[in-house]
């Protein structure tokens, strides 16, 4: 270094930076994704589009005279969620990838966790809001006593939407560069969330059952809170590989 | 609610980026080979080579985004890990690196909350005056010109104030003026003691602002020169097109 670069570098010594810890970066991305959802409407109105849509279409195929099948309902609303729920996915990183803003936050001094966290934050919370209105829905076109016990029923909603976006959140990831990401997410997601549906449908119907089984329900919960913490915990361990270019 | 919590302090400042051997590749293609390079506080490296010579791979390579696949990239000797050094680093990339559906202040807000700026509402309005852009601060990005887009993008690659900053075609779409106002700003971060390096085909506009030039073609580095004059002259006898 020559004299004059070392004058320079004394002159300008800079401060020590402070970087944001992990809930501080998942919240900056949570907020922003967000505020952006908030302006642009976009994810919001074509998940919910989509999910009144195929909830529409079910209900002239299966109810026959004002009743239908029974046990359709809980199958009908995890149906739908899933596939209102990959649509939503496919959005959240393609928009990133657009203005190459996923450079951006892969650039930022915070650990790729608050990412994942952050986008799988964003998900959820789009999703549970989706079901606000599904369940009611479904009460009403497939006369599902949904809301006869509504603690059970958002546990059951909860655990099961995290587990899903949290292998939703990794495979959109995986495949944000991918020219056909959007026929390989649910080719991708489907096979790994079917323990997520199996345990949701029949957690569904234990807590809606004339005869209310806590033990039952109490077992499908359990599947489901293991499913998230395996998922979550792999999802963060890989998302750094997965990420790299 | 805006957590204030911080959890890392990144200490390690550096006065000088080394690359040593670097060689990048992407499947059988190699984008960068054995490129080496030297580029200390207070000075502004140009990278010039034609379309497809590895310029972005290289910028991509010093931002930390892309691991070489041999050699190595020093930042001052520093041991530090890579959030820490990514700190310390700032990118203005071809895309821009903005939200269109936030405002101007908003952008800006979101990437020093993410930097973990200290007092970052001051920060950002000052930025956004030395932009020129205090008075539609609150547009939306979508609405302004590729110029005024550019000029909000050089200052979030800033928010944070970078000892690196890295970039790439900052000349694109600027108008003489916008192109101009770009390069006397360059020159005041040269003094400000940064390490400037960019990627640019505008020889025009880089000539006289460098302090090292270095000539890419096909991943290698065909020629290095300090304090280059008469760049175009140079680049095509070096380059050859």
């Amino acid at each position: 270094m020559t004299s004059r670069e070392a004058r320079l570098t004394r002159q300008h010594a800079f401060e020590p930076v402070k970087t944001p810890s992990l809930g501080a970066a998942v919240w900056q991305i949570v907020r922003k994704d967000w505020t952006v959802e908030a302006r642009s409407r976009e994810i919001a109105y074509t998940t919910l589009f989509f999910a009144v849509s195929c909830l529409l279409v079910f209900a002239f195929a299966i109810v026959r005279d004002g009743r239908a099948p029974e046990g359709a309902g809980e199958g009908i609303l995890w149906a739908t969620l899933t596939f209102a729920g990959t649509l939503a996915l496919g959005r959240t990183f393609e928009r990133e990838r657009q203005a190459e803003t996923l450079r951006a936050l892969l650039l930022a001094p915070v650990p790729r966790a608050a990412v994942y966290l952050g986008k799988l934050v964003g998900v959820v919370s789009l999703l549970l809001a989706l079901e606000l209105i599904l369940a009611p829905l479904v009460t009403l076109l497939f006369a599902a006593p949904l809301l006869s016990r509504p603690i059970w029923l958002l546990a059951i909603l909860l655990t099961g939407t995290l587990g899903f976006a949290a292998v939703g959140t990794l495979s959109a990831a995986m495949l944000v560069r991918a020219r056909s990401r959007d026929v390989l997410l649910p080719v991708l997601l489907y096979p790994v969330v079917v323990p997520v549906l199996i345990a949701g449908v029949r957690g569904t119907s234990a807590i809606i059952a004339p005869e209310f089984d806590a033990a039952v329900a109490r077992f499908w919960l359990a599947l489901l809170l293991a499913f998230d913490a395996v998922f979550v915990t792999l999802a963060l361990w890989t998302f750094e590989l997965v990420m790299a270019e | 609610m805006t957590p204030q919590s911080t959890a890392h302090v990144a200490s390690q400042d550096f006065d000088v980026v080394t690359a040593r051997e670097v060689s990048r590749a992407f499947g059988r293609r190699r984008a960068l080979n054995k490129v080496s390079f030297s580029a200390a506080a207070g000075a502004i490296v140009g990278v010039l080579g034609p379309n497809g010579a590895g310029k972005s791979t290289l910028l991509g390579v010093l931002s930390t985004l892309l691991r070489p696949t041999s050699g190595s990239v020093s930042y001052g000797g520093a041991d530090a890990t890579p959030a820490a050094l990514r700190s310390r680093i700032g990118v203005l990339g071809h895309d821009l690196f903005l939200y269109p559906e936030l405002t101007a202040r908003e952008n800006l807000q979101f990437f020093a909350g993410l930097y973990g700026v200290a007092d970052a509402a001051a920060r950002v309005a000052a930025a956004l005056q030395t932009a020129g852009l205090d008075a539609r601060a609150d547009d939306l990005t979508s609405a302004y010109s590729r110029g005024m887009r550019q000029r909000v993008a050089l200052e979030r690659a800033l928010i944070h104030s970078p000892r690196l900053l890295l970039l790439d075609e900052p000349f694109t779409g600027l108008d003489d003026a916008s192109a101009a106002a770009l390069v006397e700003r360059l020159r005041g971060l040269r003094t400000e003691g940064r390490i400037v390096i960019l990627a640019t085909h505008d020889l025009d506009l880089a000539d006289g602002l460098l302090d090292q030039a270095l000539f890419l073609r096909d991943g290698r580095v065909l020629h290095t020169a300090t304090h280059p004059e008469r760049l175009r002259a140079t680049y095509q006898g070096v380059v050859g097109r």
